[in-house]
């Protein structure tokens, strides 16, 4: 065979492959996942009204004293012998200090993989709720039942740990009436 | 309100966050211990149970074996697109003959994708990316077609969906076809059959094993909450008043080939430490699953083409017990945690990780994602302890700890080929291997293909950390820094696309030397091993005779086994020393 038509016929096998795993494969993955789960389909959204606020699966960043505050980012990289790491764990546990957390759970100190993970352990989350009650003014009795409304877990093998999702708990929050 | 709520709230409420006196409670304490364990005996049960299901389907598939059930649909479609590609179909007479069109048609894959990351076209691009430059277009081409998926680039800042799919989806499926024709081939060389046809392989790969499982991945995906949508990447304020991105995208099918088919480059850069790519503890779990079924259904599918389950049993059993070793040192290690900073915390290294994954669930993952050659991360192994770091990098060495798609196989074979020739020569019998005779062109080719991986790592490494800092891009200093030099090209040779990734490694130099040793790492040895199972095809086959050594025992597996870690381990023993031993020396000291 000579190499011109083993040439065209390597474009013949290029071309049908693409057009198999890009389009014949992909478009009725699409239509499919429009009837089977619309809402995971599009990003899992939340919507205050008709605005779009965030997802359900990805966390957001919270600095403002009047929400639970998520995992730190952004030192995912640091190595465990990297003097950094140390240096922004104790940054992180100072500022928690100040915040009145005096032994802040470990998942508040050291970084998300992603950047945005959507929780914090059930430990780092109560730690957090004499500060919103205060800035709140709810009763702290409130915010336990919030919690466990915005819990996810190992039953239902979401989390291999109780966790809490932080921005379905602040948008919970945000509803609550003041007393 | 949450049903698991009040029955794991309460255990968990147990739980010390400070050592204060709840000695009773130990039992239910260790039970949350406990749980990441008996989750990663579940997942890899689940991997060694149906095993030879797949392994069964597998060899129908390259053997040619009637499939009432699917022959009926795809005989029709598969016949039609073999005969418009212009192939009759044919085994090929020679390793050439199968080698040819693999290399034309794995040539002409790369262009359709590096011309789409070259110029975006506008179309399926509404964030309007352009061009990538051209070294790190060039590597990304190259590193998602020879299966490796090293990414140098954050696709959700930099690619559209034409691009992800166009060209990074049908790369993952097509290399992933391409490493099981090649798998297929060898096993077919190696037990006397005909070496077969490269185009058949290549299509049936597709069409029986890595479409239908990747729907089905896909699908399970997508009800567990992995997006799956052309509409664009959603921009949104947050609720605290700041700007976020959503990148959505057609992410559910992107992951299932990106898991199943060994590939592990992300939809986002994150990559299964997003939760859009992984947004449960049950998708991790099926993720790390999906990893490994189908090398390890290869070697069961070995067993039968042989027809001696118990060789590839045995087989199993050997790379299973490394894969073993592997995650309770990572597993073990990253629960502990990092003693530098226990002044402030204590518990899992939770660095770089996700919550709901935890830290030794991520150890497990980082351990089969080198093992196989996936490359898919949970959580950044740069932060991972040195006891993990070690593991990945022996797994990237020896390369068949499950190994690569197809060609994990081909190289476990390889060392049990070398096996068979040292224990002949202790012992003064001829080396035999499945009733054929091992002679020294094969242990050429063996060690030719043994030597490919050093040559592609130990060089490129060496000469960027002769280069200086700046040139090698290192962001951790000390032992850690050598570590992502050299885990950089390993993963590039190994063809699995992980990274110790804090590496500035965008760089002309990086792209284009990690391009060579992607190259090399997989056309070299792909060539040997064909060129090598076709020797062995050639050659008469023999009757067992008492002096034969017989290959499917216990002992002879325990040899193979030293001889994987002495020929695949020990050349890369400096630079592991210089690593994470001495980084985990650091850490006590």
């Amino acid at each position: 065979m000579s190499f011109t038509a083993q040439l065209l016929r390597g474009v013949r096998v290029t071309l049908v492959l693409w057009l198999l795993t890009v389009v014949v494969v992909t478009l009725p993955m699409l239509g499919l996942a429009r009837v089977v789960a619309p809402d995971a389909a599009s990003g899992s959204v939340l919507r205050i009204g008709d605005q779009v606020v965030g997802s359900r699966l990805i966390g957001q960043p919270f600095s403002s004293a009047r929400y639970m505050q998520g995992r730190p980012a952004g030192g995912a990289n640091l190595a465990p012998s990297n003097p950094e790491l140390a240096k922004r764990v104790a940054e992180a546990a100072s500022r928690w200090e100040l915040a009145g957390v005096s032994q802040p759970a470990s998942d508040l100190l050291m970084d998300s993989a992603s950047g945005v993970d959507p929780h914090i352990s059930l430990a780092a989350a109560r730690q957090q709720l004499p500060r919103l009650a205060r800035e709140r003014q709810v009763p702290i009795a409130e915010l336990e039942r919030l919690l466990r409304q915005h819990q996810e877990g190992p039953l239902r093998l979401q989390a291999i740990e109780p966790v809490v999702n932080v921005l379905t708990f602040n948008m919970a929050l945000d509803r609550l009436r003041p007393r | 309100m949450e049903p698991d709520g009040d029955v794991v709230y309460v255990i968990w409420q147990l739980r010390p966050q400070r050592q204060c006196a709840e000695a009773e409670l130990v039992g239910t304490v260790s039970y949350a211990r406990m749980l990441p364990w008996l989750l990663a005996a579940v997942a890899l049960a689940a991997v060694v149970l149906m095993a030879p299901l797949l392994g069964r389907h597998l060899f129908e598939v390259f053997d040619g074996r009637p499939q009432p059930a699917w022959d009926r649909w795809l005989n029709p479609i598969e016949d039609a697109l073999l005969r418009w590609i212009g192939d009759a179909g044919r085994s090929a007479e020679s390793a050439a003959g199968y080698l040819a069109p693999l290399l034309i048609s794995n040539a002409l894959f790369a262009l359709p994708p590096l011309g789409l990351l070259l110029l975006q076209p506008g179309w399926l691009n509404p964030q309007g990316f352009g061009g990538l430059r051209w070294d790190l277009a060039l590597h990304t081409t190259i590193s998602f077609l020879t299966n490796a998926d090293q990414q140098h680039l954050i696709p959700e800042q930099s690619l559209g969906n034409l691009a992800q799919l166009g060209a990074m989806q049908f790369l993952m499926f097509v290399s992933a076809g391409t490493g099981l024709a090649v798998g297929f081939a060898v096993i077919r060389g190696l037990s006397g059959r005909q070496i077969g046809n490269f185009h058949c392989d290549l299509l049936r790969s597709l069409t029986r094993v890595l479409i239908p499982g990747s729907l089905l991945l896909a699908l399970f995906l997508l009800v567990c909450g992995v997006p799956m949508t052309l509409a664009p990447p959603l921009e949104i304020s947050t609720l605290d008043g700041g700007r976020q991105l959503l990148p959505r995208g057609p992410i559910a099918l992107f992951e299932a080939i990106k898991q199943l088919g060994e590939n592990g480059g992300g939809f986002v850069g994150a990559n299964s430490a997003h939760p859009y790519e992984n947004p449960t503890l049950l998708t991790n779990l099926v993720s790390t699953w999906a990893m490994l079924i189908i090398p390890a259904a290869t070697i069961d599918a070995f067993g039968r083409f042989v027809g001696n389950r118990r060789q590839s049993n045995l087989l199993l059993a050997l790379v299973f017990g490394l894969l073993l070793i592997g995650a309770v040192v990572a597993m073990a290690a990253e629960q502990a945690g990092n003693p530098v900073l226990s002044s402030w915390l204590s518990g899992p290294n939770l660095q770089g990780k996700e919550v709901r994954f935890g830290a030794p669930l991520t150890g497990l993952w980082s351990v089969v994602t080198t093992g196989t050659m996936t490359g898919a991360v949970n959580g950044m192994i740069d932060a991972t302890m040195p006891p993990t770091i070690l593991i990945t990098l022996f797994n990237l060495f020896l390369q068949v700890v499950f190994g690569g798609q197809g060609t994990g196989v081909a190289y476990l074979l390889v060392f049990v080929l070398l096996a068979v020739f040292l224990t002949g020569l202790m012992v003064g019998r001829t080396p035999e291997f499945l009733g054929r005779k091992v002679e020294k062109a094969q242990v050429v080719w063996a060690s030719l293909i043994l030597l490919i991986h050093p040559v592609f790592v130990l060089i490129p490494a060496a000469l960027t950390l002769a280069g200086g800092d700046t040139l090698a891009g290192i962001s951790n200093p000390g032992p850690h820094g050598i570590s992502q030099v050299v885990y950089e090209y390993a993963s590039a040779a190994a063809n699995n696309g992980s990274g110790l990734e804090g590496l500035g490694d965008n760089t002309p130099w990086w792209n284009l030397t990690t391009s060579l040793s992607l190259l090399g790492g997989r056309y070299l040895p792909i060539a040997a091993l064909l060129a090598l199972a076709d020797g062995i095809r050639r050659k008469p086959a023999l009757e067992p005779s008492p002096g034969t050594l017989r290959t499917d025992t216990a002992l002879f597996t325990g040899v193979t086994a030293v001889v994987l870690v002495i020929l695949g381990a020990l050349t890369f023993f400096p630079v592991l020393a210089l690593g994470p031993i001495a980084e985990a020396l650091t850490l006590v000291a």
